[in-house]
């Protein structure tokens, strides 16, 4: 117990010890760079809580959402059918490999090109980029299935339909879940720089603004304000995988 | 390889080739890499067409032939080779940092409960920071310079090779740690016989993961600031709209990443074939 609180102890006073350093370092610094972390703060609160929710936060994250769930949903669906099919992922493999291997703000300047300035260019470059790491696992997690499973499952006689839904999701959904989180930063990558480019609104149009006009304070703001998006994003994430894959880390912790 | 195996065949060519026959393309060696060849030339042929019947807009999206050539123009261009090394370098520069402040701070976390928990909730935080979000801040501080560069591509692998190093150090195998203590090997020896071996393989996977990661994170920043490199080069293609060009370099980019997950790949086994979890026939 005592233990515990020693440990809680530590993690509390040395993070508080971090964080006092970096205020001691703003308040100090003549860079015109550096805001002392409480006007950064307080800044964050009369932008963030809430005055340009409405106007930006929400925009951005609508937009993010639309792309990446089309993502997940055609990236499931596309990669486990080319899972299914040998001659097809084979065929496929190498092509698939590429658009996972271009960066994905390359594909932003002819995104623009093809589509212009619109709120749909946003969220098809974001579902762009995002369906390649998700359709990758999809396809390999459900190609390198367990033989004795699906074996078994064809002996058992389950429809096509019962397979999915009970062997073949199951068993290839760590790696697709390993594709979304990939996919994840992806979209907030992209959330932000589709937005550099002629938006009127939007996180990533506040943050480039404020910083071409020198509102540094405004800067910093918007930077704090995605960090914490940042790191909501994966805490979300991480439940909804731990929900999910709960059957899979109970299996891997007992053998382990 | 199929040909081979049937002339090696002792009994009966015809028959040989009979069950060569039977066997899918698929599983057949090399049959799979010559699917892939396919693959790739049938979705080029798409793209030729989806340009030739209009699906595409042919102005904003040149065929693939033209794309295709102008790549292999680009190829003998010195400017090209120089961006292509610039990316590179920056990439590469950025990775060295994150490795060389990454491994030291994970193995220290991975081996000293103390320093875990002193740091971990610092980590946990700044872990997840989009990078993207520090690039105007990069641009006031360092401009178009390549240290913009270095400085993101850093951010942006240091955490998976923090990560690596932690569990690396964490997996020591604990016979093999009594073992060591009982034989009262030196703090040193410790660390250089038993720490550095088995948190090797976690930090080459760590490596791994971040070269591809270094090479998107130099092209995107490239791409954002206008610090030289392909990033930068896509966009003054596309600026002077010389779409065909930055069709090639985007395509030249892919084929960059592509080459460096296979070398980083097989550099892995090769680096590593002592250790069991790159021996084939064992789990690792």
């Amino acid at each position: 117990m005592s233990a515990r609180a020693g440990r809680l102890g530590l993690e509390v006073g040395v993070t508080a010890l971090i964080f006092a350093a970096i205020w001691l370092f703003t308040t100090s610094s003549d860079s015109y760079l550096v805001v002392a972390l409480p006007d950064m703060l307080s800044r964050f609160r009369e932008v963030w809580l809430f005055d340009r929710v409405g106007s930006d936060l929400v925009p951005s994250l609508v937009r993010m959402t639309y792309g990446y769930v089309t993502a997940v949903v055609v990236g499931v669906v596309v990669g486990v059918a080319i899972g299914l099919m040998p001659l097809l992922r084979a065929l496929t493999h190498p092509l698939i490999s590429f658009m996972r291997a271009v960066p994905p703000i390359a594909l932003l300047p002819p995104a623009i090109i093809v589509l212009g300035l619109g709120n749909s260019m946003r969220v098809f470059i974001i579902a762009f980029v995002c369906v390649w790491p998700v359709l990758l696992n999809a396809a390999d997690g459900t190609a390198e299935l367990n033989k004795t499973l699906t074996d078994t499952a064809r002996v058992y006689g389950l429809s096509i339909g019962q397979r999915l839904r009970f062997v073949i999701l199951p068993a290839a959904s760590p790696r697709i879940f390993a594709g979304m989180r990939t996919s994840l930063s992806f979209a907030v990558l992209l959330l932000v720089t589709s937005e550099w480019i002629a938006s009127t609104n939007g996180v990533g149009s506040f943050l480039i603004q404020a910083q071409q006009t020198f509102r540094i304070t405004d800067m910093w703001a918007a930077i704090i304000l995605l960090g914490l998006l940042g790191y909501s994003l994966n805490q979300v994430f991480s439940l909804v995988e731990r929900r999910v894959l709960r059957w899979h880390l109970r299996s891997t912790a007992t053998s382990a | 390889m199929s040909v081979l195996d049937v002339a090696k065949a002792p009994a009966g060519r015809l028959s040989a080739w009979r069950s060569a026959a039977r066997v899918p393309l698929v599983r057949r060696p090399g049959g799979r890499t010559l699917l892939g060849v396919i693959g790739s030339l049938g979705a080029l042929a798409l793209w030729e067409l989806a340009v030739a019947v209009g699906v595409l807009p042919a102005q904003d999206v040149p065929p693939a032939s033209e794309v295709l050539s102008e790549l292999v123009r680009l190829l003998g261009e010195s400017a090209f080779w120089n961006a292509v090394w610039r990316t590179l370098a920056g990439a590469a520069v950025g990775l060295g940092i994150a490795i060389a402040v990454g491994v030291p701070i994970g193995m220290l976390m991975g081996t000293s409960r103390l320093v875990h928990h002193a740091l971990r909730p610092t980590v946990e935080f700044l872990r997840p920071v989009p990078g993207v979000a520090l690039i105007p801040l990069a641009v006031l501080i360092w401009g178009q310079s390549v240290r913009a560069v270095w400085a993101l591509v850093a951010f942006a692998c240091v955490w998976p090779m923090l990560v690596q190093a932690l569990y690396g150090a964490q997996g020591v195998d604990e016979v093999a740690r009594d073992t060591a203590r009982s034989f009262r090997l030196t703090r040193a020896d410790r660390v250089r016989w038993l720490l550095i071996p088995s948190a090797l393989p976690y930090i080459a996977t760590g490596i791994r993961i971040s070269a591809s990661m270094a090479l998107i994170v130099a092209v995107s920043v490239e791409l954002l600031t206008g610090a030289p490199g392909l990033g930068s080069s896509i966009v003054r293609a596309q600026e002077a709209t010389r779409f065909t060009e930055m069709y090639a370099l985007i395509v030249a980019s892919g084929i960059l990443g592509i080459a460096i997950n296979l070398a980083f790949g097989r550099a892995e086994r090769y680096f590593l074939r002592w250790h069991q979890s790159q021996r084939p026939g064992e789990e690792a």
